[in-house]
This record gives C-alpha cells, structure tokens and sequence, in this order.
C-alpha cells in the first residue's frame, strides 16, 4: 500500500513536469496548428534562465588568497561575488542560493520575448506553408538555439540546486499513519506540483475567463470568421505563443533542482512531449494536462521492481506502450478535436 | 593546407609514377603498402576519434586536449610532458621513428554508427595509421572492432566496460583505462572498512553493457565480504528522473544504495537520492550510504555537493602527487589553464604509449606495434607500475577508490583520494568468468 | 498535411512537358518503359553515381580544398545507402502524405537481419540483404497494419512509439539478440554454416558478393588527384539505381495515381468506391523494405548493427533528408540525404590546426579573427551549421535542394515567358 502511494506521488510530479511542457506545445502545437520542434529547446532555455541568473548573481572578482595554493603551487585565485559586498556576506549567500525561485521573476519576461520574437520573426511566415516546412525550420532553430547554449554553458549538466529551505523531504507516510520514513516526499517537488498546478489554473483561467481568452478560443476554432469581425488574431496568437514560451521555460527553471539543466534536455523531452499533446489529443488543453499526469503516474508504476520482475523491460517502453493502446482505443486521444492534424 | 600532402594518398601520389591514370589493382586496406597506411613520407598521421557532439562533449573535449598536448611532447615542443617521466626511454621529441606526428580529428556522437564512420574516414580519406579516443564503451567496442578489420591500431580512450577486453577485446585494440572488475575489487575493501561487512545493497543500474558488467562486478566483490544484494533494478538510458526508482529504496530493508550509472545518469540518479533524504536516512540501526563505482570529475560537477561523502573509484586523479602525475598536472595546466580530467589523461598516456611502442618495434606495422606493446611493463605514467597484459591487451595498474570532497577549495576539487589499491588486488585471471568469451584473434596488418 | 502540393509549388527536374495529374493511362511509354524526361533524369542519376569518386573528389590531393572531398569509400557508400532509405520513406511520405516518424525502425531490423545472416550463414551479401528486406517487408507489414488505422499526426506519433519500443528494447532487454549498447557484431567463433568461421590469418572474413570483397578498391592517380574505385560502393549505387528506377516506375504508375489521391483527398476517394487503406498499407510496406534494404546494405559494407540506428533521431533524420531535399519530388530525398551526410562527415573533421593550416597567409591578427568567426561552424560546432542550413533552406527554398536546381536552370534556360508558366503549372511530384 505504502509502495504505491509512494509511487502515485512519484506520478504526480513527473506528471507536472509532463504537463507543463505539454501545455506549452498545446497551445502552439494542437491549437495553432504549428508543429513546433523548438519547444523542448523553450524549456532547456528556461532552465538555462535559473542557471544565468545564478551566474549573474554570483558575479564575482577576483582576490588573491597568498595562504593557499592551487594545483599549479601558485597562489590560490580566490572568487568573491560582487553580492556578498552589497548586502553582506550572509544575505549575498541567501541571495545566490535563492537563484531558481527568483528566476521565475527573471525568465517570465526572456521566455515572452524569445517566444514573441520567434513568431514575428519565423513562425508567422509558416503558418500557410505545409507541416513538414514547419518541421524543418523549427527543427532547425531548435539546433541553432541548443548549440548556442552549449558554446556558453557547455556541455556538462550544471547543478542549480534549491535553496536550503528546500531540501530535505516532507514526511507523508507519518501523516498517512504510515511509519516514519516510509513515504517520503522532497519538499521541492512538492513544490514544483504546487507551482506547476497553480500554473496550470492559471492558464486555463486565463483562456476562459478574459476576452483575450475567448477570442483565443474562437480564433483556435474558427480564425477566419474571427479575422472577419475585424479582430486582430494575428496579434493575439503572438501573445499566445509569448505564453506558450514563458510556460514552458517557467517548467523548466523549476525543473533544476531535479534535474541538472545540460544543453540537449530538451531534445530529451521533445518527443515524450508530442506524444503526451498527442495522447491527451490535438487541440485540447485538458487532454494535455490528463496525458501528462496519466503518464506520469504509469511510469512510476512501471519502474517498480515487482513490476519488472513480471515484464522485464516494461519500464522502457510503458509510455510508447500507454500511447498506442490509447490512440488504438480512441482515435483522437483523450479528448481530442475531430479534424485537427487528421490529415 | 599544409596537412593535404601528408594524407595517405598524397604521400602514395608521390611515390607512384606519376601523370596519366595508372591503376593499380590492390585491396582497399593494403594498397601498394605493406601494411594499411603505411606513413612512406615525413609524417605520420593519428586519428583522434571523440566526442565532440552528444552529452560526453565536454569529456570529449578534455580528451582532445590532451592528444593535442601529447602530439606537441612527441614532436618535441612544450615542456615534454610525461616523456620525461616515463620509464621507457625510446621517445626522443623528435616525432615518432623520426616522423613528425600529424593528427586528423573526427566526432564520435557517442553513437557506434557515426564513430565508425568516423573513424573509416580517417582511415580511408586521411590515412591515419592509429585511431584512439571516446568516451563510452560501446564506442569503444565497435570501433576496437572495426580497426581490427581495417588493420589499424586502436587504443581505446575512456571505457569502462569489461567486455572492451573481455569478451569484444581484439588483437589491433588497447586499453589504458581500468574496468568494472578493478572497480569492484578496489572498492569493495574500502566499503567494508568504512561501512562494515554486514550490509544490505540496492542496486540501480543503466539498462545497457556497461550497467550490466558493472553491477555484476560491484555485486560479486561485495558479496564476497559478506554484503547481501537486495535489489537490482535496471533503469532506462534515456531516464531524466530517478524519483520512482530511489523512493522504493528505503523500504526495501536495504542501507546502501549503489548507482551503477554514468555521465548524465549518474549526475541525475545521486541528486534525487540526496533529495529524497538518504544522505541523512536511518536504516537497519545504521546510516544510510550511496556509493558511486565509476566517477567522472567532469559530470560530477553536475551533481554539485551531492557528491559529498560518497565512495566512487577512478582511473587517474590530478591530485596524485607522484611524480609524473605532478608533471603532467603541470604541463596540462600551463597550457589550458585548468587540470586534466580522467579522460584527459588515459587519452594522453596512450598516445605516448603507441609511439613508445612504435619507436621499440622499429616499425609503425601494426602487428610489431601490437608484439612490442603485448607484456609492456612501465612506469612514471601516473599509475604507478604498470602492465599491459598480452592475454587481453589490459593494463593492469594500482586503482583510485575517491571520495566526494567535504570542503572542496575549487570547482576542481571535488574528489579526495581515499586509498591507492595496489595493482595485485585488482589484478584477475585472463578467463575470469566476468570476462569470459571472445578471442583476441591474430593481429591484422589490413594486408 | 494535404496542402503540400499546392504550397510547396514547383518542384523537380522532370516530365514538364506532362502534367501531373493526367492520369497514369495513354502514357507514351520510351525507353525502359519511362517517358523521356524520366528517362533522361535517370540517366543523370547513374551518370552521377557511377563517376561519383570523380565527382566527389574535385580537389587535388595537395590543395588546402583537399578537406572537402567526400570521395571515399566509407562516405559515398553512405550517401547512396542514405539515398535509398530516402527514396524509400518519400514513397510513402511524397505521395500518401503520411509522415511515418519510426522509420528507422525498420533500417535498424535489416541492419540485424543482415548481421545475423553473417553470424549463421556466411558473409556473402546477397542473402542477407534478401533477408533484410523480407525481415523489414514483413515487420512493416505489421506496423502498418496496426499504425494506418490513424491517420495525420497521430499516425505519425504511432509510428514514433513503436520505433522507439524498438530502441528502447533493442538496447536494453534484448541485448542477447541485438548486442544492445555495443551493437551486433561478428565474432571468430560465429558458425558461419556456409562459410568460414576465420580466415587463414585468423581474421573474421569480410562480406564479399561471390568472393568479391567489399571492400576491395582500386585507385587512380591523375595528376594531383587520386581516386579510388571501391566494389562495396559500385555494389551500393548498382542497388541505388534499381530502387531509383523502381521508384520511377512506383510513382508514374495507376498505384502512384492511387497514393496521390490519398494525399489530396481520402474522403473523395471513399465515394469514388476506393478502399484507400490497402494502397496506403502497400506504399507502407515498399517503403518499409527499401529501409530494410538499406539497413541490410550498411551491414553489409560495415558489419555492425546498433541500437542507435532505431531512436527517434534516426528517423527525424531521414525525415528531414527528404523535406530538405524536396519532399515528393524523385531526386530531392537523395541529394537531402547526401548534404546532411556531408556535413556530419567533413565539417566535424575540420578542427582548429586545419583552419590555421588555411589562413596561414594572413597576417596574424587577421588570421585569428577569421577563425575565431569560422571556429564556431566547424568541428564541434557542426551541429549549428547544419541547423542554420535547414532553416536558410526552408526559409529561401520552400520547395527544398530540388527548387533550387529549378531556379538555376530556369536561370540558364533564360527568361522564356512559357518555361516559367509551364515549370509553376507542374504538380509537385
């Protein structure tokens, strides 16, 4: 019992993770109809937001420590940030190790600019010209945007961990009436399920409750009638994308202390995140958002040991799996649109 | 370009007779030479296979700096290097047999395929006489493989796997690097003297080769001091979260979690387990430990202080204070600014170790370099006496078992040696069942 | 995806004086049963493999270009082997318009098959790669039988798990089969029943077609140049040249008529009485063998099979050949495939001690700046190059590599009001 309540918890927060990324690529993917192959590279870029903004706040010069050598025998170079001068030693650490949290604040408005930019600058041009040129040219940026990352960062995953109020896990099984120790939940993904489902609301209120919103929605449906009431779509869809943007980088800024960001992260979710907007069905937010805790939740499952010891292997390919008997069951996913992407 | 008339052909041009199409029917891997690119002019050419794209880039970078480093010591330029140290005294700075040493770079990706082809254009456009280099065993392997056909030698650069000299070794490979059954026989004493005798051990391994010997080493050393294995579980490559894997540990009655994973893998695995509190957790009325059998400083930075505290062996370390190793830090530090990693140094050792060889044999021919290389002994390469061992084309030599660095003083510093193993307790027979199968062959001279 | 043809517009270097869509009855039939335009675009592809190793060799040997020629055994049997699995999967992406996402799957069973072949029976290619394209035919068959119940982007993310189903076990649970991580390789100890475990020397034989080596070659010094004539590659461009002409004769046919029709419109063709499934799960299953043909092909000139050969890059690549090249077009997926090949071979050969080795003229400062522009491109930063390239060709070229041959020779032909009408008239094949 213990053991599966441990793993609908692993569930969960994989699952966010999968929803949120999914979200983003639904929005531009299953309603604008663009197959968007750079948005794996949002999210390695939003990632890579908490790990500038580390940079930056650690932004150090350079004292010589004569006591100390380094592994050359010469003098120990030794690095004082620049925030350890403006507030002082004890608040300039908090600061710095405060770094993901305030890269929230930081990447919301990078990842709405890059996510505008690459619609006036790219994306508009293809949204008449056939899904494989759109292939082709996001997949294209995708490269250019992950090689760029990589001739700064390296290649090497770069730790971001969470700040010290973080660490450690939260004690479910107690909570539970289970014994101590049993289930434990690290108190950052607890957060990370946290954010991801305010996030999720967020977006959902958004399109539903504001007039944006419900052009959105009406563009989605039927943008040429929209275009005939003399409403700017166009306009609105870059504001979409602009938020598609800031969502996926916002997964991916919170998704550090899990996972060390390295520049090719995002090729690692790119395909597990079509297949979840295509699995919850195209054109449908909440699809998105069920697939990605759907899958989540099976992955845990499948990776316990009593479950391989059964099917050996199972672990790797349960989502593939999940995917097919899904879209052979439901011809459009969970809730997908008919005629969307059909052709 | 300079290079342009150093290639295979180049050179075969000038000593063809020259001018109108003459044909000459000979087999792609011997031509008019005695043996596959036989450097006939005043160069020789190495190919230096690694990667340079893919998630071990960085390694990979680290491992062409230190090929670029030892072609400057072989040509006799730079300060020399760990020729100065190294025990054989053939190396004269003046190239190899007289020949200035000219190199070709290529970029695995980590992937078989594009090593190979890779290295089949080094062989076949560039005329490289030696490939070395990559940073995964199954690089490492297929490539071994394909040099055998080709009639090259090939030193193998970072792989750990026992099949590289186990059951895939081949009479034209190498292998400087140490191997899982070193790791485990050199880590094993050290576990039981720091965490006791009467353990329970989880497992999580890489679903692939190289997570396969290994566990199995890790296992049969620990086992064989009284650990009991609870639980193997494989994880996918391709995993980017270890939750549902690490939170079953504690529950399973186990106190010790080995994470026989690599690079990435191992970066992601060590930090969901500090995150799922293990580092601090209470189990079977003792403290919980993880220990990391392969450690690559590079990717351990990565994990940032999750490492701390947590056993690990390695093939070669920068604070070794030997001397070669002390030279080598140095000479490798003057010109990047930084020290060598692991693979840099395997890298760098085996390139001087071919030329050495080459220099003994008289002769680039790849059989004479394989006889003058079979049952080498040698030292001050910065593991101490070392053999390379005719059976299996293994080095045998003394094991780093490392620890994750408490109060590290620099982004380097991360690992402290905790004990050299000497090389007698790592050493195994040539038909140890770990490494059972497969044949060296004969060499091949591509004639 | 039904919008292609119209959008991508203009397209191959073909038939222009036949339009498209009239339908595949009252051709006049020219030689090897091709209109003359086909005829004449075939005599250009065997033109261009069979002097290959002259064409891709333009550089002498002792010129600084020498770093680009490609003509080398290894790089040009990949081209053409790459050249057949794209004209494979533009059988069925080109015509029906499904974009099959796992197609490696298939490249990766044949490369398999192959090798096995060369494990049990002996090394000679034929069989294994007759074994190749059954094994994949077959595999593709069940595929496809399960995958074309969708259609659009769900068809494609069906085809995308089980390619990747296939990775995942391939490099993991099925290691005894597929040598996992390390790949399937031979060994001295294979049975080999109708050839030799060793040769003489104590060497694992080589593949050969009736005691033809694969990888024998011959060279030819000319002056500064040097090529080389290798029997694995002529073998490959012999294979590439029956698939190309296959494929002509696929896409001229009433069967070619019928997976257009998918393309443009199913539902019209349900009324017309047509049961579109059977023709979509045909053009499935050629394409399907002509990757387990080339997968048979790789292993017959390099004998590995790798896991890798099936992720999901493996088929994003073959995807991206074709639409570089000009997707539903004859020769666009073989000269999409050659460029990416290119690329990945020579670029990230180029390192830094080459482009000193190239600028070693200029003054020093000079030198240094130019490399440091260049440096990023090449080598290690191959990658970017290679993405700039595809969305400079995207973004210029809609129609891909083939457009811009058209423009070029619509160039040189001059500005003849009724070429230019004729050529944007053309239905995009």
């Amino acid at each position: 019992m213990d053991a599966i309540i441990l793993q609908i918890l692993n569930g969960l927060d994989k699952g966010s993770a999968y929803a949120l990324i999914a979200l983003g690529l639904t929005l531009i993917f299953g309603t604008l109809g663009v197959v968007n192959f750079a948005h794996g590279a949002l999210f390695m870029i939003g990632a890579f937001c908490a790990v500038l903004l580390s940079r930056i706040l650690s932004m150090s010069y350079t004292t010589i420590d004569e006591t100390r050598t380094d592994f050359l025998g010469n003098p120990m170079q030794v690095n004082v940030p620049y925030a350890y001068d403006f507030f002082g030693e004890a608040a300039g650490q908090t600061i710095i190790e405060w770094a993901v949290p305030l890269a929230i604040l930081f990447a919301i408005p990078i990842m709405i600019l890059i996510g505008v930019a690459m619609e006036r600058g790219l994306i508009k041009h293809f949204y008449k010209r056939p899904h494989a040129d759109q292939i082709l040219v996001t997949f294209g940026l995708a490269i250019v945007l992950q090689e760029i990352i990589k001739y700064y960062f390296g290649a090497n995953p770069i730790p971001t961990p969470a700040p010290p109020a973080f660490t450690g896990s939260f004690d479910f099984g107690a909570l539970l009436g289970f014994d101590a120790n049993q289930i434990l939940y690290p108190y950052w993904r607890l957060v990370y399920f946290i954010f991801a489902a305010i996030i999720i609301g967020a977006v959902f209120a958004f399109l539903q409750f504001t007039t944006f919103g419900m052009v959105v929605r009406a563009g989605m449906a039927d943008r040429e009638t929209v275009g005939l009431l003399g409403i700017n779509i166009d306009k609105r869809f870059t504001i979409m994308f602009g938020l598609a943007a800031a969502v996926a980088g916002l997964a991916g800024v919170m998704y550090g202390p899990i996972y060390s960001p390295n520049y090719h992260m995002g090729m690692d979710f790119l395909v597990l995140s079509f297949v979840v907007v295509v699995v919850g069905g195209m054109g449908s937010l909440p699809g998105a958002v069920a697939a990605g805790f759907l899958l989540g939740i099976l992955e845990s499952f499948a990776s316990m040991r009593e479950v391989i010891n059964i099917i050996p292997g199972i672990n790797q390919i349960i989502i593939y799996l999940v995917a097919i008997i899904i879209l052979l069951a439901r011809p459009r996913g969970l809730m997908g649109r008919k005629g969307v992407m059909e052709d | 370009m300079s290079k342009s008339n150093l290639t295979r052909r180049g050179v075969l041009k000038t000593g063809a007779i020259g001018g109108a199409g003459l044909a000459l029917p000979t087999m792609f891997a011997s031509r008019a030479n005695a043996y596959t690119n036989e450097p006939t002019g005043s160069t020789v050419t190495l190919g230096f296979n690694v990667p340079q794209t893919g998630p071990y880039a960085d390694e990979g970078a680290d491992e062409l700096r230190a090929y670029e480093l030892a072609v400057k010591h072989l040509n006799g330029e730079g300060d020399g290097g760990m020729i100065n140290t190294f025990s054989s005294k053939a190396l004269k700075g003046n190239g190899i047999l007289g020949k200035k040493v000219e190199y070709v770079t290529g970029d695995t990706q980590t992937k078989s395929d594009a090593a190979r082809a890779s290295a089949r254009s080094m062989i076949e456009k560039d005329g490289a006489v030696m490939i070395t280099g990559g940073s995964s065993s199954g690089v490492a392997v297929a490539v071994q493989a394909l040099c055998q056909e080709a009639g090259v030698i090939f030193m193998a650069g970072l792989t750990h796997s026992n099949d590289t000299t186990g059951k895939d070794k081949r009479a034209n490979g190498f292998r400087h690097f140490f191997n899982s059954y070193m790791s485990g026989a050199a880590l094993a004493p050290v576990l039981e003297a720091n965490y006791g005798s009467d353990r329970k051990a989880y497992h999580l391994t890489a679903d692939y080769n190289w997570g396969y010997t290994t566990e199995e080493a890790i296992r049969s050393s620990t086992e064989a001091m009284g650990w009991e294995t609870v639980a193997a579980v494989k994880t996918p490559l391709t995993q980017t979260d270890f939750s549902s894997y690490i939170a079953p540990v504690l529950q399973s009655g186990a106190d010790v979690l080995v994470l026989n994973h690599y690079g990435g893998n191992m970066v992601n695995s060590l930090t969901n387990a500090v995150q799922f509190g293990l580092r601090e957790a209470q189990a079977n009325g003792k403290n919980f430990e993880i220990v990391v059998p392969l450690y690559s400083r590079l990717m351990a930075r990565g994990a940032g202080d999750a490492v701390k505290g947590i056993f690990g062996s390695t093939n070669w370390h920068w604070s070794l204070q030997d001397e070669a190793s002390q030279t080598f830090v140095r000479s490798f530090g003057t010109e990047y600014g930084f020290p060598p990693s692991q693979a840099a140094h395997t890298c760098y050792v085996q390139a001087l170790l071919y030329a050495d060889a080459v220099e003994r044999a008289g002769s680039f021919e790849p059989c004479a370099v394989v006889e003058a290389l079979e049952g080498f002994e040698f030292d001050g390469l910065g593991n101490g006496p070392t053999l390379y061992r005719a059976e299996d084309h293994q080095c045998f030599k003394d094991v780093l078992v490392v620890r994750g660095k408490e109060n590290p003083t620099s982004e380097f510093d991360l690992l402290e040696i905790v004990e050299i193993t000497p090389v007698d307790q790592v050493t195994y027979p040539p038909d140890h069942p770990q490494f059972a199968g497969g044949a060296l062959g004969s060499c091949n001279n591509g004639a | 995806m039904s919008d292609q043809s119209q959008t991508t517009g203009t397209i191959a270097p073909k038939a222009a004086s036949r339009p498209g869509a009239s339908g595949a009855a009252g051709r006049s039939r020219g030689t090897l049963g091709l209109a003359g335009k086909d005829f004449r675009l075939l005599l250009l592809v065997v033109a261009l493999t069979m002097l290959a190793p002259f064409i891709l060799n333009p550089f002498p040997q002792t010129s600084g270009l020498a770093q680009f020629n490609a003509g080398y055994p290894d790089l040009m049997q990949r081209f053409v082997i790459y050249g057949i699995f794209a004209i494979g999967f533009n059988i069925l992406f080109g015509l029906t318009g499904y974009l099959s996402f796992g197609h490696a799957a298939f490249l990766g069973v044949g490369s398999y098959a192959a090798v096995w072949m060369f494990k049990l029976v002996g090394m000679n290619v034929l069989p294994a790669i007759l074994l190749s394209v059954l094994c994949a035919g077959l595999f593709a068959l069940l595929i496809g039988y399960i995958t074309l119940r969708r259609s659009g982007i769900y068809f494609s993310i069906l085809t995308l798990a089980f390619a990747q189903m296939c990775f995942a076990l391939a490099y993991s649970v099925l290691t005894p089969l597929t040598g996992g991580e390390t790949g399937l390789q031979l060994a001295l100890d294979d049975p080999r029943i109708l050839g030799t475990s060793q040769t003489a020397s104590g060497n694992i034989p080589v593949p050969s077609l009736f005691g033809l080596e694969m990888r024998e070659s011959v060279d030819l010094f000319v002056g500064g140049w040097a090529f080389t004539f290798n029997a694995g590659y002529y073998f490959c461009a012999i294979v590439l040249l029956l698939s190309f002409y296959t494929a002509i004769r696929i896409f001229r046919s009433p069967f070619g008529m019928m997976l257009r029709a998918i393309k443009s419109n199913q539902q019209r063709m349900r009324y017309t009485g047509l049961n579109p499934k059977p023709y979509a799960l045909a053009a499935f299953v050629i394409s399907g063998m002509y990757a387990g043909l080339a997968g048979g092909l790789m292993a017959s000139m390099d004998p590995l099979a790798g896991a890798e050969r099936m992720f999901w890059t493996a088929s994003g690549e073959v995807v991206l050949m074709t639409i570089l090249g000009g997707a539903g077009t004859l020769i666009g997926p073989v000269l999409g495939a050659g460029l990416i090949k290119y690329m990945e071979n020579i670029l990230s050969k180029i390192n830094s001690d080459i482009l000193h080795g190239w600028f070693a003229f200029m003054p020093d400062g000079l030198e240094d700046f130019v490399i440091t522009v260049i440096y990023p491109f090449i080598g290690k930063g191959w990658h970017l190059t290679l993405g700039l390239m595809f969305m400079a060709v995207v973004i210029f070229l809609p129609g891909g590599l083939v457009e811009a041959g058209q423009r070029i020779s619509r160039a040189v032909r001059g500005k003849k009001g009724h070429d230019t009408t004729d050529s944007k008239s053309e239905h995009a094949e």
